[in-house]
């Protein structure tokens, strides 16, 4: 247990910086789950697993010389694809909140097998032009993966944000999420839209996944790892709410690196978790 | 376990008259047999596989007391667990201890930490299902996060090499088996005994429908709180073993998503409604996970265990073990009804037994009821009228518990109950019912009633319970359906259920909402005359509802609410004749303009 030290200013402001750049991860990685949870009421573990999944295709193609962002012409529609495909199976099986929480666990576990037996357990990491770019503005460091990430974070969920707020789209499926019957009294045509939706989901976990790609080492063990800071995030902000995840995130991500800063790495956890639980016992609604 | 199959009845609490202890002889004498496994000298490997199948029996099963039974899932199961880890390790590391005292200690470190959670957790009413799965989660990852790095763990981890095992058996990996069988029959046991007791059909009504469970007499909170300490303390013991047997315990290894998940899967895949389901779910999913490790195919392993996974909830959503039970011809339990208990109590009819002065309900500056007084005298039938919206389900949502009053008393047999909780006043002898039945739809209409005439009414045991529900079911007119789920009846059958289940309480008071709505004509004269049996039973009935010709018929006075005030008081046929009333009722006469 190492004491409290109080950094210099700079490591400060590259720790918020930092934090920042991961908390956008974190928000991308969390629209997803958020929009599922929230309109379709279906809670998919299975997020993180397509998002490593995307993850590795990315390495895969960069790493037979195709340029990482480009993979995403081929990977978002795959996984649009994928998300309609399962939300399709779910529905057939018109599956609770709580069984979609154990299928879409089952489902993670046969995504990491597959992954662990294509790439191994080891750890990979994606070599790109991207990864060596690294700005310095103001004696802070840039790098340039986490600027694409927090660029891709902040324009889809304000894109997102937009859909849901003024298009026929998005209000006809924040009326099914609140009444699903009445709002197909009103002649919303729910198998359409939520498989819409669903697809839109697992796109948005691909493109996380090369944002992951971009910036992180891959191991199919990670997958487990970002489990519970994104629920909090995802819890913190809000259901079915756009722009949500990303401020929760952003939170999460600028409080755990000037704690990690501030005293040692292994305490970071501590602030998403007790910040998750303080968010469940004062506002349990949120998730309701 | 063999033990599993000798249950007849997937209804909660299982029904058997016949030979109670049929099932914990069961358990012992599998336990008793399988004691001498290590005698036959198996190579040690086959000693620590079973020694894991029984520590996952364990934790599978001591999960399912709280969160089958509840339906309160819980992801923190690893956190239990690991206390319990962590307390052995500690002790036997720093202090020395034997490793056996440890286990005690363990249980009681881990119950501590589940209680205290609990009590804050439960509090909140908000908190149900997924937001209780996510934050028990949360807890695991800070008690993980808490224990690394503080001087518990230090970050490296606990080293138990140094401490000898202890010869219970005749080799140390004989030992743990033999540690592990002891645990699991202790877990099985307390696990079947809970569902044969008043506490677990309340437990299982919880899990049907805690705000209905509450009303009818069910201490809520307790029970709950309870449940969690039982499954934490045997998820203690659990780890008190496993930490010996890993001999180096880190945190990353225990405080995982992974122990919760598995849980989960075994509890799912087994049945979460039956006490064995979880065993059941334990040993099938271990030995394959095992069979994969041993050929080398871990990884396909994985994947197989997310097919059977997303299979099961898929065909099999109550899990394996109902399914096979369903197979099995289903004995239905013979229960006599007793004989109909005497009048409640022929104390003078006329006095006040309810009197509410200011009773006042507000939802956000919304005053839903704005400080009434009324007072119920004993033996009467007082009609409650008003239109839509004037109060009137706000007053029975006051008066039994269900909304904690804004302002005001209510006096019940001279004790003032406002602010009280609702199991309380349930105990206290009122009743009610909903204007929208709500039966305990995974409980047949037996065992509906039943619950109220154990909770509501005293009655201890289930069999005793059941006996006399029957006696409220024949009163009812419902005893041909004692055994059907109460999704079988029609809407007048559920609204004598909801009746019979008030009766059961033996409540002096009984506050029934809008019994008559939806019924057909015919229909509404049979209620009305059961109506008039329950008083002349000697339950006194506040009548809440909008029929004129039952009001006419039956009611002894009636008090009109309109906008949550009094309106008015009296003789049904005369109060209803009041301009003030059939203006509440029908509007303002309306005045003739002169055309311009």
């Amino acid at each position: 247990m190492s004491g409290f030290t109080m950094p210099s200013a700079t490591l400060l402001a590259q720790s918020v910086l930092s934090g920042v750049f991961v908390g956008a991860l974190y928000g991308l990685l969390g629209l997803g789950l958020s929009l599922s949870w929230g309109l379709l009421r279906l809670i998919n573990l299975a997020h993180f697993a397509f998002a490593f999944l995307a993850a590795y295709l990315c390495y895969q193609m960069a790493s037979m010389g195709m340029d990482p962002l480009l993979t995403l012409l081929v990977i978002v529609p795959l996984f649009f694809a994928i998300g309609a495909g399962l939300h399709a199976l779910m529905a057939r099986f018109a599956i609770t909140p709580f069984n979609s929480l154990l299928v879409t666990f089952g489902l993670t576990g046969i995504v990491e097998a597959l992954i662990q037996s294509i790439w191994t357990a080891d750890f990979r990491k994606l070599e790109s032009a991207y990864g060596e770019h690294r700005y310095k503005l103001a004696g802070l460091y840039i790098p340039l993966p986490e600027l694409i990430t927090l660029a891709l974070a902040v324009g889809l969920s304000f894109a997102v944000w937009a859909v849901l707020r003024y298009t026929d789209l998005g209000k006809a499926l924040r009326a099914s999420a609140e009444d699903a019957p009445i709002a197909a009294a009103f002649g919303i045509h729910q198998r359409r839209n939520a498989l819409l939706l669903a697809g839109t989901c697992s796109a948005l976990a691909s493109v996380a996944g090369v944002c992951l790609a971009l910036g992180f080492t891959l191991a199919p063990s990670q997958i487990y790892a970002w489990i519970g800071v994104v629920f909090a995030a995802v819890m913190l902000g809000g259901l079915g709410r756009a722009l949500a995840p990303l401020i929760a995130g952003v939170i999460i991500g600028v409080s755990e690196a000037v704690t990690m800063a501030v005293t040692a790495p292994s305490w970071a956890p501590l602030v998403s978790f007790t910040l998750l639980i303080a968010i469940l016992l004062f506002r349990p609604g949120r998730a309701a | 376990m063999s033990a599993a199959v000798s249950v007849a009845s997937t209804s909660v609490p299982p029904a058997k008259a016949a030979s109670p202890w049929r099932t914990p002889v069961a358990i012992v004498a599998a336990a008793a047999a399988l004691a001498f496994v290590p005698k036959l000298g198996l190579p040690a490997f086959y000693d620590s596989l079973l020694y894991l199948i029984l520590h996952w029996i364990v934790l599978a099963t001591s999960w399912n007391i709280l969160s089958g039974y509840t339906g309160y899932f819980s992801f923190g199961h690893g956190a239990f667990f690991g206390a319990g880890i962590y307390t052995t390790s500690t002790l036997l590391s720093r202090y020395d201890w034997p490793f056996l005292w440890t286990l005690p200690v363990a249980a009681l470190v881990a119950c501590v930490l589940g209680v205290a959670l609990g009590a804050v957790v439960f509090r909140v009413k908000g908190i149900r299902g997924e937001v209780f799965a996510l934050l028990t989660l949360a807890v695991t990852f800070v008690i993980g996060t808490i224990i690394v790095n503080t001087p518990i763990d230090g970050g490296n981890g606990v080293s138990l090499s140094a401490v000898p095992v202890p010869a219970i058996g005749p080799t140390p990996s004989s030992t743990f088996y033999l540690l592990a069988l002891a645990a699991a029959t202790l877990t099985m046991l307390v696990a079947w005994r809970i569902t044969t007791t008043k506490f677990g059909a309340g437990l299982f009504a919880i899990h049907d429908d805690e705000d209905a469970a509450e009303v009818m007499g069910v201490p809520t909170y307790r029970y709950k709180l309870v449940a969690l300490g039982i499954s934490c303390a045997l998820a203690g013991v659990a780890g008190g073993i496993h930490a010996l047997f890993l001999s180096y315990v880190t945190v990353g290894e225990v405080f995982t998503i992974t122990v919760p998940l598995t849980v989960v899967l075994m509890s799912v895949l087994g049945g979460t409604r039956h006490w064995a389901g979880p065993a059941v779910g334990a040993v099938a999913i271990t030995l394959l996970l095992y069979s994969f490790t041993a050929a080398n195919h871990a990884v396909a392993g994985k994947a197989m265990v997310g097919v059977i996974l997303i299979a099961a909830i898929l065909f099999m959503p109550d899990g394996i073990l109902p399914r096979l039970l369903k197979m099995l011809p289903r004995r239905l339990p013979i229960v006599v009804a007793g004989a109909l208990p005497a009048p409640a109590v022929a104390s003078a009819a006329g006095e006040v037994l309810l009197r509410t002065r200011g009773l006042a309900k507000s939802f956000r500056g919304v005053k839903a009821l704005a400080g009434v007084d009324v007072d119920v005298r004993r033996g009467e039938i007082l009609g409650l009228l008003g239109p839509n919206g004037s109060g009137k389900s706000t007053f029975i949502n006051a008066v039994t518990g269900h909304y904690v009053p804004t302002a005001g008393s209510v006096v019940f047999e001279g004790r003032e109950l406002a602010g009280r909780a609702a199991h309380l006043i349930a105990r206290a002898g009122i009743s009610r019912t909903y204007q929208i039945p709500r039966p305990f739809p995974h409980q047949t209409v037996l065992d509906n009633v039943a619950l109220a005439a154990m909770f509501g009414g005293g009655i201890a045991t289930p069999a005793a319970a059941r006996s006399q529900a029957m006696t409220w079911l024949a009163f009812a007119g419902l005893q041909e359906k004692a055994h059907a789920h109460p999704d079988e009846l029609n809407l007048h059958q559920r609204k004598f259920l909801e009746l019979a289940r008030a009766l059961a309480s033996r409540p002096r008071l009984v506050l029934l909402d809008e019994v008559l709505c939806g019924l057909t004509p015919s229909e509404i004269d049979d209620a009305v005359a059961l109506v008039r049996r329950i008083r002349d039973q000697g339950s006194t009935v506040v009548f809440v509802e909008h029929v004129m010709r039952a009001v006419m018929a039956l009611t002894d006075r009636v008090v009109v609410f309109d906008h949550g005030e009094l309106l008015a008081e009296g003789l049904a046929a005369e109060v209803m004749q009041r301009p003030e009333v059939m203006t509440a009722y029908l509007g303002q006469p309306a005045v003739e303009k002169p055309n311009a």
